[in-house]
């Protein structure tokens, strides 16, 4: 199939980016989108253009690496899917595809469709862990966690930390990043030791990094491409007044 | 061709690694403060490396090519993570793990590392727990566990298919809390391209910083690679694409002996090939084979649909083949009788390249939610990539390129034979000999990382406290970097008219037909030959744009690929050497009459070393002999 593209190209972080249209033919409805990119930049290469630089590396939703504004939809238009799971039949034949790197002032370009997304890490690094040291850990059993408790956890846990839920919120909040977080470690009892701390600590350097306020719109839930659920924002938000009074 | 000394430790194989710890030097912790680590890749190895030695007091400088820690390829594994805690009381032990390891690895692995790896794996499932790690859990709240991948026992911690995920996210926060105390330096989005040697001793490295394509010198006491395996020569394989060789490579070539190269476990249950653009290959856990049975029509290309063709005309061929342990038969020979079945006509699919996993019987015995519980994740990935329900119909599967068994040399303390440079997790040979068991990746990974390495490298560093630290300035750290850009201004200078990637994906079919699943002596001269062809075209051929002071994604991708083209060749002369079958390793002209993998432990008994004499010279071989003195080598049968 023939498709039309519409690609954000900026050569580097300084550099002014614009949109550059494409005409793509030869696409077939098998390919991954990555894939269907991938074939785009052959096509460049050969025709000494420079390619699209984006970032993948797992290319099986896990990773976290896939990013991209498809059509105005973070990962595009399927439901709970990375950019990476994306498939060409999602698109029909003589369409055009406006893809964006993610919408955000805290990632900024650093090319074309590449963003830095270490605000996130820095979020975590601010206190997203529990602080058990190599050697010292106890018997792993001896601990019973109730079982819908852990899975609840683990569903926070799965967070692939892609940015999708900033990138969506129309205020740049990256609650439900930071929620899934402390939800998981609030939610087990290894993590409750340091729990105030943590989520006071890990707020304010959310805060800090420029991020948005949360306005309950759900977007990010709707857009997550790992379906974490908006709930976790509520425990973050009881975890936090805990933490503050 | 020398016989190389791995330094194991004397006494009893349980008693090894006690006596070791309670001999070796150590390093007084105010004198840890003065030396620097340099490690490379932060997956769950590297990760779990830096965390433990950031607490130990070292000063940890960490590199990785993604942008953070988080998205090593280690989260990509799913099935889960061995210990033998024994929780099911069906007999487990460090012994009983250890001999299947050894028996799995079909011989070819070292006694006293894998009874080691065993030992730790506990600790590990302790320490990831404690680090908040979400197991799955039983109804009691107590750790669940599964049978995986070959063995009898129930030994196997996980978290849905997720497992690699939240170990390697559990170790990546060990690694953040000690970058918030400052005892680990993270780099991300760089690229290691020399290893730098001073007086004969890894002292540092060179980098590509892969947004400003600055070349960065870094220097430490000692250097640390952990940057797993190399199945991407495959172009198609389950990694993720951006996985590579190129820093064992430079280690390599820099005078560390790379071992049993051509060990590759071929994984049996990936998706297969859908078309021409696939750019990867997604594996679909083992685990699947809990309860999915293998099957291909009993009729040759027989096109009905599968749900149509009654049981009675099925040929479950592994459980045909391997009554003991059916669908669980160990990956080498899950891939291998695939392959079998395939080419002799039997495949399913528009190529005939893929057989089917069933779910249709356990749906019906167990009930569809229970199913959806185990593996919902993977159901709906697989109908997500290939566009067909498992719940309704049978998937189809092939085997793909996975783990590299094969990897750097290196001692009982993990140390290459290069001195102060060490190799942990998938990038060094050690602990999985010719075929790696199910859940053992992570359960190595873990075990160097947390256990091993923080001490056996204390034992290096003991008396380099004195050394002050490492300027950047001397005349090595001039020369490797030159090494490096020279490299890199080679490649952009080429100025042909093909695409990297083409030239990775006749590699990797050159690769994948004569160095894959089945070798054969012709095949390999010829793949030989074919290589140093492609490669000489890459040379001459290959078309990198952009410069090199920017972001430049196909400058990185031919760096990697140039590598790859001597490892290839590396790996067909390896399995060349190798003329017996053992494992993963599956020469044409050694087996069984019934078509089985056929040892010689006469003649092959041991580890191939091999050392890089510099460009356009042949490796040296050199041996480290195996001895078993504590299972009994045995046929390796399934039946």
């Amino acid at each position: 199939m023939k498709i039309k593209l519409k690609i954000w190209r900026q050569e580097s972080a300084e550099a002014k980016g614009g949109f550059v249209s494409y005409d793509l033919e030869g696409v077939s409805k098998e390919m991954s989108f990555l894939e269907m990119l991938d074939y785009l930049n052959s096509t460049l290469i050969e025709g000494d253009e420079e390619p699209v630089a984006f970032e993948h590396d797992c290319r099986e939703g896990i990773c976290g690496c896939c990013s991209l504004f498809i059509n105005g939809r973070p990962h595009g238009p399927a439901g709970e899917t990375t950019t990476c799971e994306l498939r060409m039949t999602q698109f029909e034949d003589g369409s055009e595809i406006v893809i964006e790197p993610w919408r955000s002032r805290v990632f900024p370009v650093i090319r074309d469709l590449i963003v830095d997304r270490s605000a996130f890490d820095k979020i975590l690094q601010a206190g997203g862990f529990i602080s058990a040291n190599t050697g010292a850990a106890p018997e792993a059993n001896s601990i019973p966690i109730a079982k819908h408790k852990a899975d609840e956890a683990f569903d926070a846990a799965i967070c692939v930390g892609c940015g999708a839920c900033v990138a969506s919120c129309p205020n740049g909040s990256a609650m439900l990043f930071v929620a899934a977080k402390v939800s998981q470690l609030a939610l087990l009892p290894q993590g409750r030791a340091e729990a105030k701390k943590r989520v006071r600590k890990m707020v304010a350097k959310m805060d800090e990094l420029g991020f948005g306020a949360c306005g309950n719109i759900g977007a990010c839930e709707a857009e997550c491409p790992k379906g974490i659920k908006i709930s976790h924002i509520a425990r973050l938000n009881r975890e936090f007044l805990r933490a503050s009074i | 061709m020398t016989m190389l000394d791995a330094k194991i430790p004397a006494g009893p194989l349980a008693d090894k690694w006690s006596n070791h710890k309670n001999s070796i030097r150590l390093v007084n912790p105010a004198n840890r403060t003065k030396l620097d680590i340099i490690l490379v890749g932060t997956g769950l190895a590297g990760a779990a490396a830096a965390s433990t030695l950031g607490e130990l007091g070292y000063n940890v400088k960490a590199f990785c090519f993604q942008d953070t820690p988080r998205r090593a390829h280690s989260v990509a594994a799913q099935g889960g993570i061995n210990a033998a805690k024994n929780y099911r009381n069906d007999g487990d032990s460090a012994f009983r793990l250890f001999h299947d390891l050894i028996k799995g690895g079909d011989y070819r692995a070292r006694e006293a590392n894998v009874h080691r790896m065993a030992e730790v794996s506990n600790q590990s499932i302790d320490q990831m727990v404690a680090s908040g790690v979400p197991f799955a859990r039983e109804y009691s709240g107590y750790l669940d566990n599964r049978s995986f991948g070959g063995v009898q026992v129930s030994r196997t911690f996980y978290a849905k298919g997720q497992t690699g995920q939240q170990c390697l996210l559990g170790a990546y926060s060990g690694l953040i809390r000690q970058l918030a105390r400052g005892k680990v330096t993270m780099y991300p989005r760089r690229d290691m391209l020399e290893v730098v040697i001073v007086d004969g001793e890894a002292r540092g490295i060179i980098t590509r910083n892969l947004v400003t394509g600055e070349i960065e010198r870094h220097s430490g006491h000692a250097v640390v690679l952990a940057t797993g395996g190399y199945g991407t020569i495959y172009y198609l394989s389950t990694l993720a694409v951006g996985s590579n060789a190129s820093a064992a490579w430079a280690a390599h070539r820099k005078g560390a002996l790379f071992a049993n190269p051509s060990f590759v476990q071929i994984h049996p249950t990936s998706l297969p090939q859908l078309n021409d653009y696939q750019a990867k290959l997604t594996l679909m856990s083992e685990s699947l084979r809990n309860d999915g049975r293998i099957w291909v029509p009993k009729e040759k290309g027989d096109r009905r649909h599968p749900n149509s063709i009654p049981e009675e005309e099925r040929d479950y061929y592994l459980e045909r083949r391997y009554p003991a342990f059916g669908n669980l038969v160990p990956r080498d020979v899950a891939s291998r009788a695939a392959k079998e079945r395939c080419d002799a006509g039997y495949g399913v699919g528009d190529t005939g390249l893929s057989v089917y996993l069933d779910f249709g019987g356990a749906i019906e015995k167990q009930g569809k939610k229970a199913i959806e519980a185990k593996y919902g994740n993977l159901f709906e990935m697989y109908n997500k990539l290939a566009g067909i329900n498992p719940y309704e119909e049978p998937m189809r599967i092939y085997p793909a390129g996975h783990y590299t068994m094969g990897g750097l040399w290196v001692d009982y303390n993990l140390m290459t034979t290069v001195p102060g440079l060490y190799a942990i997790g998938e990038s060094n040979f050690s602990d999985h000999g010719a075929n790696r068991l199910g859940a053992s990746s992570l359960m190595q990974c873990a075990g160097d990382g947390y256990f091993i390495l923080p001490v056996t490298i204390g034992d290096y560093l003991a008396e380099r406290f004195r050394t002050p630290r490492i300027s950047t300035d001397g005349a090595e750290f001039d020369a490797a970097e030159k090494e490096a850009r020279d490299k890199l201004e080679r490649i952009m200078a080429v100025g042909g008219k093909q695409t990297v990637t083409s030239f990775h994906k006749r590699l990797g079919r050159i690769m994948w037909d004569d160095c894959g699943m089945v070798r054969n002596e012709a095949g390999l001269q010829k793949a030989l030959s074919s290589l140093s062809e492609l490669k000489e075209e890459f040379w001459r051929e290959v078309k990198v744009p952009g410069r090199l002071d920017q972001v430049n994604q196909e400058l990185e991708k031919a760096v990697r690929v140039a590598d790859f083209f001597e490892l290839g060749q590396l790996m067909c002369r390896d399995a060349l050497s190798r003329k017996e079958s053992c494992g993963a390793h599956f020469r044409e002209e050694s087996q069984t009459p019934e078509g089985e993998a056929q040892r010689i432990d006469a003649e092959y008994s041991y580890v191939a070393a091999w050392e890089h004499k510099g460009e356009g010279s042949d490796h040296e071989f050199h041996k480290e002999p195996l001895k078993f003195e504590n299972v009994e080598i045995k046929e390796r049968s399934y039946k």
